[in-house]
């Protein structure tokens, strides 16, 4: 934060301030072709066409692929085995969606907790950071199993004893100490002379938040939001280790019924196939929010 | 007894840690007036707005609004900010709100009023201000002229008893200059009591009723403009007035 006499007063005239880097990532690799014209998109495809075609080349003829091939990419064991995990993915699918809702409401809790200013408020602030402390300090995989296994075996009257409960409420709160992070940074990012004009206006504190530093940030870290949202799906497979049959386990039922490798490499394709969607998704908002935000007079 | 001053300032002080920016503020505005602060960068005219509506809280000293001590303790911060409205040098709209939002955000969520209302007084002063075409724009389709001018507008829309303005036009283009001092214009022919701190020496001259020199966090001298423009008592202010015609901005 920046202190001092009016802290309007420092940031940078319109036209001088600071631009981050444009979330249009998934273009930076061809961008430079714009400039280079006729000549050097025909380079570009010839020497891309070039590589690529040895590169196949070298794998396809290289002594030990025929058993990769067998191992990894057996077409029959693919098909085969692809249904059954896609089945079992939903299950994957449930478990990151819930708990996703759940880590953005109770991230944004800790997080706005964490900012609240005031001595009244320092128990809650130092309880939102060892929150935050503790469940990134701790191996996901650990969590999930002291909570999987732990909570169920207590059989305590009222408490649920299904795994698939604990296991969520474990990735939940893990991920709530990261995503509370990036909602902190963001919360940090609006400028303080944004929280003045609304307090200037008479808003309350929590009004000031509410309306105006909370929608700014969210819309600030929605990459990097995306970044732990990718972290978290793929976290569901730690699931496995409760023996809870989601999509991995599935696999690796598969995988060692044929004594082939192929059915990992199918839930590794359907990873990918939800991810880079995911991550287009998030390039258009944030492009579609950018100008907005960044070309304000100063903010 | 007569009617209480629209803003009365005693002996104020304040401070950033050992840098004490305000040395003893003494100023009354009366209603109606408009009051020219001018002075050099750091000479504490943005403070001592800031702390007129305790957007800086005060080490000591006392603020009066309509002759309600506002410095007191256990004193609704939130309801005397509706009273005092401030226009800030980087404008500060909220850039994820349209201009509508942006202008009545503050009538229904601090002072309860409700959307139809709000919406109407906003639409009302954004045409009497030249922006109703921009209703639904969001800042960032706006000239920093136009910007200012909202921002007026979001600091109208609270109804105010006062209106601070802190250097309102230095972030602009000069050729955007004019259609904001014309707002501040038509805002004083319409009565309304204002503080303007201001590096615009010709505008201070024409529209304020009274100057103030503030100087190393004191008002050094104040009188009607024609008097210290044109007859500074103080070598300071001499030497203040000097710089700035060299600088040509008179």
């Amino acid at each position: 934060m920046i202190g001092g006499e009016s802290p309007e007063k420092y940031q940078p005239l319109p036209g001088g301030s600071y631009t981050p880097p444009s979330g249009d990532r998934g273009s930076k690799i061809l961008a430079p072709l714009k400039a280079e014209g006729a000549r050097g998109v025909t380079i570009a495809v010839v020497s891309t066409v070039v590589v690529f075609g040895l590169l196949t080349f070298a794998i396809l003829n290289s002594s030990g692929w025929p058993q990769i091939k067998e191992a990894f990419f057996d077409p029959e064991v693919f098909w085969d085995s692809l249904g059954k995990i896609m089945a079992r993915f939903g299950r994957n699918v449930f478990i990151f969606v819930v708990a996703e809702v759940f880590v953005l409401i109770l991230a944004l809790i800790i997080a706005v907790t964490r900012s609240l200013r005031g001595p009244v408020f320092t128990p809650l602030r130092i309880l939102a950071a060892a929150y935050t402390d503790l469940f990134r300090a701790v191996p996901t995989i650990l969590v999930i199993l002291l909570f999987g296994f732990g909570a169920p075996a207590l059989q305590i009257k009222g408490v649920p004893h299904s795994d698939l409960f604990w296991a969520i409420v474990a990735l939940v709160l893990v991920y709530s100490a990261y995503v509370a992070e990036v909602y902190r940074a963001g919360i940090q990012s609006v400028h303080p002379s944004q929280v003045a004009s609304a307090r200037a206006l008479g808003l309350s504190r929590g009004k000031t938040m509410r309306f105006v530093v909370v929608p700014q940030a969210v819309r600030r870290v929605l990459p990097p939001l995306l970044n732990d949202f990718i972290g978290l799906q793929k976290d569901s497979a730690l699931i496995a280790v409760l023996g809870y049959t989601e999509a991995l386990r599935e696999a690796q039922i598969i995988s060692a019924a044929n004594f082939d490798f192929t059915p990992f490499v199918a839930l590794a394709l359907i990873y990918i196939v939800i991810t880079i969607p995911e991550a287009r998704f998030v390039d258009w908002l944030v492009a579609r929010d950018q100008r907005r935000l960044q070309a304000v007079g100063g903010v | 007894m007569a009617p209480a001053a629209a803003l009365r300032i005693e002996d104020l002080h304040k401070s950033f840690d050992q840098l004490e920016v305000l040395r003893g503020i003494d100023l009354e505005v009366d209603e109606h007036e408009v009051v020219g602060l001018i002075g050099a960068s750091g000479s504490g005219k943005s403070t001592l707005l800031r702390c007129i509506n305790l957007l800086e809280p005060v080490n000591a000293g006392r603020v009066f609004i309509e002759g309600e001590e506002i410095t007191a303790r256990g004193v609704d911060v939130n309801r005397i900010r509706q009273r005092v409205g401030i226009v800030f040098q980087a404008f500060n709209l909220f850039p994820h709100m349209s201009v509508l939002r942006n202008v009545t955000l503050g009538p229904i969520e601090a002072l309860g009023a409700s959307k139809a209302d709000a919406e109407a007084l906003a639409t009302d002063l954004l045409e009497r201000f030249g922006l109703a075409d921009k209703r639904d724009d969001y800042p960032d389709r706006l000239s920093g002229g136009q910007q200012q001018r909202v921002a007026i507008v979001r600091a109208l829309a609270m109804k105010p008893d006062v209106m601070l303005l802190d250097e309102v036009t230095s972030a602009l283009d000069p050729e955007l200059v004019a259609e904001v001092l014309n707002v501040i214009r038509e805002l004083a022919a319409g009565g309304m009591t204002m503080v303007i701190a201001t590096h615009e020496m010709g505008f201070a001259r024409d529209i304020a009723h009274r100057i103030c020199f503030l100087d190393e966090g004191v008002i050094l001298e104040e009188g009607t403009p024609e008097q210290i423009f044109s007859q500074p008592r103080q070598e300071r202010t001499q030497r203040f007035l000097e710089s700035i015609i060299e600088a040509g901005r008179m």
